[in-house]
């Protein structure tokens, strides 16, 4: 009895380990939640503070918690520079046909620069493109590249 | 170009046609190909050099192209030469059909060739080794910088006559020719000969440009280009290598083809996260919206009666199969198998829609009736996509990107092509890496 006692203890400390160090490796290749993205190495700035890109589920264009948080800062920003017009990019995963994939790249272009006119951003100011599944961030054939090319990134043009 | 190729017919016995012991099973696949003999053509004493023609090489070369094309249909095998006893010049006058039959060739091909005064002529003889008589002749005359060509024409017009159905291969296939790491793809319009001789580069590579397609009548393509960052459909004349863009759309347009008369472009148009089917007169220019629907409408391809446009949607909400009226109305989806579907492209016989499938993370290239019933895939891999149909509706182009690890290194991205029956499936030559192939009709009819 008290052997299967101390045998249980040590499984469940092996098993503990187990799951903290699959976090831990997680974390370190960056976060994904469902299949979002959610890491900041790849999210380059627009300006000090104000990340440029969001990042997008499978097949979708719907934009998350974190996508909108990313926006209102975006639209922050493009408030106070009053003169700054930026394109906003569309780009999607290489895990659909090539023709599928620069609509859905429009479409999620659309999400972010519709989402920066609700906070009174002047459409005229946000020009579109979508790029499809030409310009990946991250040319290798895993979930994690997969889910950092599922974006929209905005950038200054002038 | 058509005009260039003047044909004449020396004799046929159209009577054979019905009679002849020759049957190829092209429904089969290539279970059992049939034995052929090329004899290289001979080439006459009096022949002229021509500029950069090896005259006497001439008779071989040609014999090769033809093996090659036999060779890649997977329905022909051609023997090899070693085993050859008659001299092509007296095997071109009469066969001796006993010393043929005795290495097993079924069929057999003799031929020869003249340079005189600027002109290539060349005469071939399809014999029936079995019958022990000719059962085609053909002659043609040209300039000799077009013998890869006539080899071509020859290739096809034996298969015509062995198969019962039309050729493919004097025809080219316009492409994307890709270098560069994945992240900065540099891509180029390309063109070649469908057995990957003679290509020529028609964009330089600045922008990006992507999905060119054949008109089905003549030499002209449409294809998508990120000219000054404007993503837009636009038409290009091979011949002289003018380019427009077409029609004047406030957005992105993309996904073009010709209608089977060449006549109109259908294509997508996205704007504000939309994408629905428009099609443009080239004539009239007039513009006409055929789907109206808030989800991405996409991959329009036309029936070769030109009633009819299949496409893709993901009103459903994930990306299926529809057929349509032209005019937009009827729309019906025909996919509803386990998986996603795109790119359906309609075979130049009408029966089939070939399409782009993924499930469980695999791309595969099928086909199906036009009703969606009596799906076949046809070939599976980790990304394979854009199937393009050879004129006689017998094989599917498509490409097919590869890598060799997980971090993306080793990417590929190559041309292969397969019979609609799933056998034969190959490799086409590139130089470069390729993508979203198109083919051509027959360049002579």
């Amino acid at each position: 009895m008290m052997f299967n006692k101390n045998l249980k203890n040590i499984l469940l400390v092996v098993f503990a380990t187990l799951i903290l160090s699959a976090c831990s490796t997680a974390k370190k290749s960056g976060n994904v939640d469902g299949d979002v993205y959610t890491g900041k190495e790849t999210v380059e700035y627009l300006a000090s503070g104000v990340p440029d890109r969001v990042f997008f589920a499978t097949n979708k264009s719907s934009l998350t918690t974190a996508a909108r948080e990313t926006l209102r800062k975006q639209a922050s920003y493009l408030r106070k520079n009053k003169n700054l017009n930026v394109t906003i990019e569309g780009h999607a995963d290489e895990r659909g046909t090539r023709e599928y994939n620069l609509a859905l790249g429009e479409r999620r272009a659309n999400a972010a620069r519709d989402y920066l006119m609700t906070y009174g951003i002047s459409g005229n100011r946000i020009a579109v493109i979508s790029y499809g599944k030409e310009k990946p961030v991250n040319p290798a054939g895993t979930p994690l590249a997969w889910s950092q090319n599922r974006r929209s990134v905005t950038v200054k043009v002038n | 170009m058509k005009n260039i190729l003047l044909i004449v017919i020396l004799n046929i016995f159209l009577i054979n046609k019905s009679f002849a012991l020759i049957e190829i099973d092209i429904t089969r696949g290539n279970l059992d190909p049939l034995p052929i003999a090329v004899s290289p053509l001979h080439v006459d004493v009096k022949s002229e050099n021509y500029e950069e023609i090896k005259i006497k090489e001439l008779g071989e070369d040609i014999s090769k192209i033809i093996e090659d094309n036999f060779k890649a249909t997977g329905l022909f095998n051609p023997l090899k030469k070693e085993a050859f006893v008659q001299k092509p010049d007296i095997a071109h006058l009469k066969p001796r059909f006993e010393d043929w039959r005795l290495i097993k060739a079924q069929a057999l091909v003799t031929g020869k060739l003249l340079i005189t005064e600027g002109k290539l002529k060349v005469e071939f003889r399809l014999w029936d080794l079995a019958a022990a008589k000719e059962m085609t002749a053909l002659a043609f005359t040209t300039t000799p910088s077009n013998w890869r060509r006539v080899a071509h024409i020859i290739s096809d017009k034996i298969y015509e006559r062995l198969t019962g159905e039309e050729g493919y291969f004097d025809t080219r296939i316009i492409y994307v020719a890709e270098s560069g790491p994945k992240e900065q793809r540099v891509k180029k319009l390309a063109i070649m000969d469908q057995d990957g001789f003679n290509t020529k580069y028609l964009t330089l590579g600045n922008e990006l440009v992507l999905t060119p397609r054949f008109n089905p009548t003549n030499q002209m393509v449409t294809y998508m280009s990120y000219f000054r960052n404007m993503p837009r459909v636009y038409l290009l004349d091979i011949e002289t290598g003018t380019q427009e863009v077409v029609g004047n759309f406030p957005g992105m347009t993309f996904a073009p083809r010709f209608s089977p008369d060449g006549k109109k472009i259908v294509m997508s148009f996205a704007k504000d996260g939309n994408s629905d089917i428009y099609t443009m007169d080239l004539d009239s220019r007039v513009v006409e919206r055929i789907t109206n629907h808030s989800s991405i409408d996409t991959s329009p391809s036309f029936s070769p009666d030109g009633k009819f446009i299949a496409f893709n949607s993901d009103r459903s909400g994930l990306q299926q199969i529809y057929v349509m009226r032209s005019d937009g109305s009827g729309v019906k989806r025909i996919t509803f198998g386990d998986g996603i579907y795109g790119t359906p492209v309609w075979s130049p016989r009408g029966d089939l829609i070939a399409f782009t499938k993924m499930r469980r993370g695999r791309f595969y290239i099928g086909v199906m009736r036009t009703d969606g019933a009596g799906e076949r895939l046809l070939t599976e891999n980790y990304y394979q996509e854009a199937p393009s149909w050879s004129p006689n509706g017998r094989v599917l182009v498509f490409y097919r990107e590869t890598k060799s690890g997980s971090k993306g290194e080793g990417f590929t991205a190559k041309l292969w092509s397969i019979d609609i029956t799933g056998y034969n499936e190959r490799r086409l030559k590139t130089e470069t890496d390729a993508s979203d192939p198109s083919w051509s009709s027959l360049l002579s009819k």
